[in-house]
């Protein structure tokens, strides 16, 4: 657990680095997870030479503990509701409708896109593996 | 002083104790979600109930009635708020066990992580503008459909309120989590990999959360276009102000 925890919070700590040293517009999680894949990949390779943390399934339970429930990890910034209901009250309505048709148009559009793509590459890939 | 008095004001000390450390807010915050996940379950995962949103008006009403500011309330809960970071990277672990199922449609996904997320922002800027919303809250909504964490500093390096940054981007994860399954099912997409792409993809984490709920392929691949629009929007959020004049 804490193995698992150390490898995955040193990716992100590498991240933060490379994305505040280097001025590199992605954020540092997110450098942190491709980190972590690479980590992962190399793994494989060398798993018989490696510290238990990153052997075995250490890294995958800790992984799946924080993953499993995700959801309650955006509670803390939803209350923030509370200390802009000023801006709620005012604009609201443009705020919600905006969110709402977004979102809608955004589920629509990829789903969308990624079918029939999926559908034209499928062939592709079947004749190369 | 009269004994009732007395222990009246011994209580009174003790809320006031409490009330101030990270602990009571924490706890709330975890018995919260665990109440509304509870529910969750027992309405067999149904989308109105979901957990964030019941969560967040439990402690809303909370923080209300006893008068707790919001920044007293977050002493406690940026211990939760902070494990958004770590559980982007752990994202990498579905990833990689998925790898090969997302090898074969990464041409899909790249094209539709390309139009999704041009099209979540554009959207949201544009219907707020015409709504006439002022230039920095478009700041504010212009990185909604990406992860919090991720949101809040896109937001605040082009002069958004972060705190607003990530109302809005929570708001964004209930809308999209309620909704991806009966708009999916009225258009007739059952293609699980399209269906979880388009959940991360517009809603994040929390359509992610909503996704890893209904099916594991889904799950994973809303997992993917959660890293991916990360990236993306980071790069396209400061061309679409742009573009809008901000």
């Amino acid at each position: 657990m804490i193995g698992g925890l150390i490898v995955i919070l040193m990716c992100q700590l590498a991240g933060e680095a490379v994305a505040r040293g280097l001025g590199v517009p992605i954020p540092g999680p997110v450098i942190g997870m491709a980190l972590l894949f690479a980590l992962l990949l190399l793994r494989d390779r060398i798993a018989s030479r490696l510290p238990t943390a990153m052997s075995g399934d250490t890294l995958e339970k800790t992984g799946q503990g924080l993953l499993s429930h995700l959801s309650l990890l955006f509670i803390p910034a939803g209350v923030g509701v509370v200390q802009n209901l000023g801006v709620f009250a005012e604009y609201g309505v443009a705020l919600g409708a905006a969110i709402v048709i977004s979102t809608i148009l955004a589920l629509l559009t990829t789903a969308w896109v990624f079918l029939p793509v999926a559908r034209l590459t499928a062939h592709d890939e079947r004749s190369g593996s | 002083m009269s004994a009732v008095g007395d222990q009246f004001a011994q209580q009174f000390a003790l809320w006031v104790y409490l009330s101030r450390t990270p602990l009571l807010w924490l706890t709330l915050t975890l018995f919260a979600y665990w109440l509304s996940d509870r529910m969750s379950v027992a309405s067999n995962r149904h989308p109105m109930a979901n957990p964030v949103f019941h969560a967040i008006w439990i402690i809303g009403v909370i923080l209300a009635l006893t008068g707790t500011p919001y920044a007293v309330y977050f002493e406690g809960a940026q211990f939760v708020h902070f494990l958004l970071g770590p559980a982007t990277v752990a994202l990498a672990i579905p990833l990689y066990e998925n790898r090969r199922t997302l090898m074969q449609s990464i041409v899909p996904m790249c094209v539709a992580l390309f139009a999704g997320c041009v099209v979540a922002m554009v959207s949201a800027v544009s219907v707020a503008k015409l709504l006439g919303v002022p230039a920095p809250l478009l700041a504010a909504i212009a990185p909604k459909s990406v992860t919090s964490g991720v949101a809040m500093g896109i937001g605040e390096a082009l002069g958004g309120d972060p705190a607003l940054t990530g109302v809005l981007v929570v708001l964004t994860g209930i809308v999209g989590a309620l909704i991806v399954t009966p708009l999916m099912n009225a258009v007739r997409i059952r293609d699980w990999r399209a269906r979880g792409f388009a959940a991360g993809l517009a809603a994040h984490g929390m359509g992610t959360a909503r996704a890893f709920h209904i099916n594991p392929v889904a799950g994973t691949f809303a997992g993917i276009a959660l890293g991916l629009n990360a990236l993306l929007t980071a790069v396209l959020v400061p061309l679409v102000l742009i573009l809008f004049g901000h």
